[in-house]
């Protein structure tokens, strides 16, 4: 077997693999920069799964197909940002703990999306979903082409998406307010900011990203609709946000290492290696572990009021 | 800072009153400063000095009462609005965001720079430069702020004041965090500034206010017990306005008793949470029926040597010693049994259980033992009289000892803890900050305390930043500096000038 070869097999795999990861774990990590971690996030990507395939099932023949999907992309991203909304008026108006409040999110967007799955459609169904948009010219390069190249215009859209992340966390006002309400939400107080103002705008980016995340597993990768497809990836996604240091760079870097892990255990099973696939299948969630049990703990940069709800008249 | 915005000429407060859930915090106060005048706002904590200002700055609304700007009626609805109107305050605790460098931390409150999606840091830059040039505050702009020393947080905090438009400025107990010298250098500096500012200054420090004000207000429980010209008063007169008592703060005036040493350590080694070595090489001797002051800059290795000395945390070389037995990385509980008792610095999550009653504080450390438990059930009688002869013998006020213990006020937690750690009979006892944020009547009593078991033979390492206390209270006085012991100085010879150059690091020969 030519090792190059495999290695492209892997990588080209690994890359899509990425994208749903990437794109959850940037809209996470703008929730915990204001100091809110949604636990939830793989609840809202089980409902952007959902939403984003039902218009492209439901227009599959009739005149208005050809908007299908684009309906699908809306009603998934536009889900999401009221999942996130929802989240910050239990977490920052209501003050419920983040974590347990998380897991309620999880297990509403997935029960929701499961039901509501089993009610309207049934069975197993696939749709044509986005297809691959090859870039003319570039696909062709001898490795680099099927790796980086032939993805489909979400997965470009992703990659897009960290060095715009990068510029609005880091260069714009709304970046420098989330990041000063995430770490000392008291001092952007007396400032004027409006701290709880601030964590829904932040929650409501969140969501609107992980619906997306959803929406591209069912559009692009699966081209289909199950209730358990997401897969932990909500869960994998606020792991990335801590091992990437909450920096669009950082994050990149977690979920390709991640997508390759899983990427290089399918190709230990098709290439037949004699290594039981259980533990195969095991490896990047053990990957996750282990580098996030080795990540520096300093939080010097990081958000430092994560999780702590802010009430101005709490005396302290 | 340029003509921009209305001149201040006046600014008057007129009956405010707010009620937080069971605390009446301003109770009708009124307040008149005019233009170029420093008011100086005087009380002691939980008087409603602060929550009064923090309605000044539209932070809290008042229940009732008006804010008067040259005569004019405002509502402050947030902090923009007084900002908008040339009011800034630097808070006690500094408003800086510890992960933003000094030019992004100004660069959140300035309005003008946030255009739309770009932020004009350029803009930003400029005005910071233009304000330290002008009242002689240097920053570093693009350092972080957690990079900065303390001093330099607090020159960020007015620059940023500044910056952000202030013509008239609050200063909630600025000085409580810096050295002798940084405080006279901040006090020259808004001595200077007051040329053309207006300024109300919070502070319990008395010569303080003697040194920078023009006019005081002193408020007692939320009311305004005095007004009055600066220069007429002495400090004795307003501390006893403050209290509503007369307060003598005992001294150190017992016989000069050379006890045995007590509690040695020798080239102590220490991490601090970071991973530095937060004492490097620290050498100290208490002896028995002592008071050793140590003082310093907080964040020059206390917290690390009160904790290794307690067992919660270890030491990477060197020993300590408690009356000749090695006590260096044992667990607290060993540490304990062997006579060691600890007030902490942080009352309220390391010196109680807050959700817990007092008497179950009370027993913290010995509920094992059969005083109070006998065959692992608890003696819930013994436990009882346990809390009520304390109560009675250290003064706790409280409803009843079943109140959960972080309900009480600073000074009867403290209470809690004193009596916790003084009834076991220790051989010695490490104080962190035993006063640190209390009024002037709980520090009166805490040093008659500490002072009485010093002559029942007690050692007590007394770990301090007020210069006064560590002077009243102790018989030497070591002075700690980036986790080294620089000089050991006989109490009676210290002056709070020879341990202000000890504390920033300055020996002189």
């Amino acid at each position: 077997m030519d090792l190059l070869a495999t290695l492209q097999n892997i990588l080209s795999i690994g890359v899509p693999f990425s994208v749903a990861l990437l794109i959850a774990g940037l809209g996470e990590m703008f929730n915990q920069r204001a100091g809110v971690f949604n636990l939830g996030c793989e609840g809202i990507m089980a409902m952007g799964a959902f939403l984003a395939f039902l218009p492209p099932f439901f227009l599959k023949a009739g005149p208005w197909a050809a908007y299908g999907n684009l309906l699908g992309l809306a009603a998934a991203m536009g889900a999401g940002a009221l999942l996130g909304l929802l989240f910050a008026l239990v977490t920052v108006s209501f003050k419920a703990p983040q974590g347990i409040a998380g897991i309620g999110l999880q297990m509403l967007g997935w029960g929701a999306a499961g039901t509501l799955f089993r009610h309207f459609v049934g069975g197993v169904t696939g749709i044509e979903g986005i297809p691959t948009l090859p870039i003319p010219g570039l696909s062709k390069l001898p490795f680099l082409g099927p790796v980086l190249f032939n993805h489909s215009v979400i997965a470009y859209l992703a990659f897009l998406l960290v060095p715009a992340s990068w510029w609005l966390l880091f260069k714009t006002p709304w970046g420098l307010k989330v990041r000063a309400v995430g770490t000392y939400p008291r001092a952007a107080d007396t400032l004027g900011i409006d701290v709880r103002r601030i964590r829904y705008q932040a929650l409501a980016l969140g969501g609107a990203m992980a619906g997306l995340a959803g929406a591209y597993l069912s559009l692009c990768q699966a081209k289909m609709f199950a209730d358990d497809m997401i897969a932990g990836r909500g869960f994998i996604a606020v792991a990335l946000v801590y091992f990437g240091r909450w920096h669009p760079a950082g994050i990149l870097f977690g979920a390709l290492l991640f997508s390759l892990a899983q990427a290089f255990q399918l190709a230990v099973q098709v290439l037949g290696i004699k290594f039981p696939y259980e533990f195969a299948v095991m490896l990047p969630y053990v990957l996750v572990i282990v580098v996030l049990s080795l990540a520096r703990k300093s939080r010097m940069l990081g958000p430092s009021a994560l999780g702590k709800p802010f009430d101005r008249e709490m005396r302290i | 800072m340029g003509g921009e915005g209305a001149r201040i000429t006046s600014l008057g407060l007129e009956g405010i009153t707010k009620r937080f859930p069971g605390v009446l915090a301003c109770d009708g106060v009124s307040l008149d400063v005019g233009e170029g005048e420093v008011l100086a706002l005087v009380g002691e904590n939980g008087a409603g000095k602060t929550t009064l200002m923090n309605i000044l700055m539209g932070l809290y609304r008042p229940d009732e009462g008006r804010i008067l700007l040259n005569g004019v009626e405002q509502r402050f609805r947030s902090p923009s609005d007084a900002f908008a109107a040339g009011i800034g305050m630097v808070h006690q605790h500094f408003m800086l965001v510890p992960n933003l460098t000094v030019t992004e931390n100004v660069a959140l409150g300035m309005r003008s720079a946030h255009r739309g999606l770009r932020l004009d840091m350029k803009a930003v830059r400029r005005r910071i430069a233009e304000v330290s040039e002008r009242h002689g505050l240097p920053v570093q702009a693009e350092a972080y702020v957690w990079q900065l020393s303390v001093g330099e947080q607090q020159r960020v905090e007015l620059v940023k004041t500044l910056c952000l438009g202030a013509r008239f400025l609050i200063l909630d107990e600025p000085t409580s965090a810096l050295t002798p010298q940084e405080t006279d250098e901040l006090i020259a500096l808004l001595k200077h500034m007051t040329r053309e500012l207006s300024v109300i200054f919070i502070s319990h420090k008395l010569h303080e206010v003697k040194a920078l004000s023009d006019t005081v207000t002193i408020l007692r429980q939320g009311r305004v017990v005095f007004r009055g010209r600066t220069a007429d008063h002495s400090p004795a007169d307003l501390a006893a306005l403050m209290t509503g008592h007369e307060v003598v703060l005992p001294c150190n005036a017992c016989a000069d008793e050379c006890g045995k040493p007590l509690l040695v350590a020798r080239d102590l080694k220490v991490r601090g949470d970071r991973g530095h070595l937060a004492l490097d090489g620290l050498e100290l001797e208490l002896r028995s029926g002592e008071i050793l002051g140590l003082a310093g800059v907080s964040g020059n290795g206390q917290r690390e040597l009160a904790e290794a000395i307690n067992g919660l945390r270890r030491i990477e070389s060197g020993s300590i010693e408690l009356a000749g037995e090695a006590i260096a990385n044992l667990g607290p509980e060993e540490v304990i049994a062997k006579g060691m008792g600890y007030i902490p610095e942080d009352r309220n999550t390391e010196g109680i259980v807050p959700s817990f009653s007092i008497k179950e504080n009370l027993v913290l450390k010995d509920f094992g033992t059969p005083a109070f438990s006998r065959a692992s059930f608890l003696r819930l009688g013994a436990i009882d009289g346990n809390a009520e002869a304390l109560k009675e013998r250290f003064d706790i006020r409280c409803p009843s000892t079943k109140t959960a213990a972080g309900s009480l006020s600073g000074g009867n937690i403290q209470k809690v803890i004193l009596a916790r750690e003084l009834a076991r009979g220790p051989k010695a006892l490490v104080a962190v900050y035993p006063t640190r944020g209390l009024d002037m009547g709980a520090e009166e009593y805490i040093h008659n305390q500490l002072l009485a078991r010093r002559c029942e033979g007690v050692g007590i390492l007394l770990i301090s930043e007020e210069l006064e206390e560590i002077m009243n209270l102790s018989d030497r006085i070591a002075v700690i500096y980036k986790g080294r012991v620089l000089a050991v100085i006989p109490g009676k010879d210290a002056t709070k000038a020879r341990l202000g150059m000890l504390m920033a690091g300055v020996v002189d020969e």
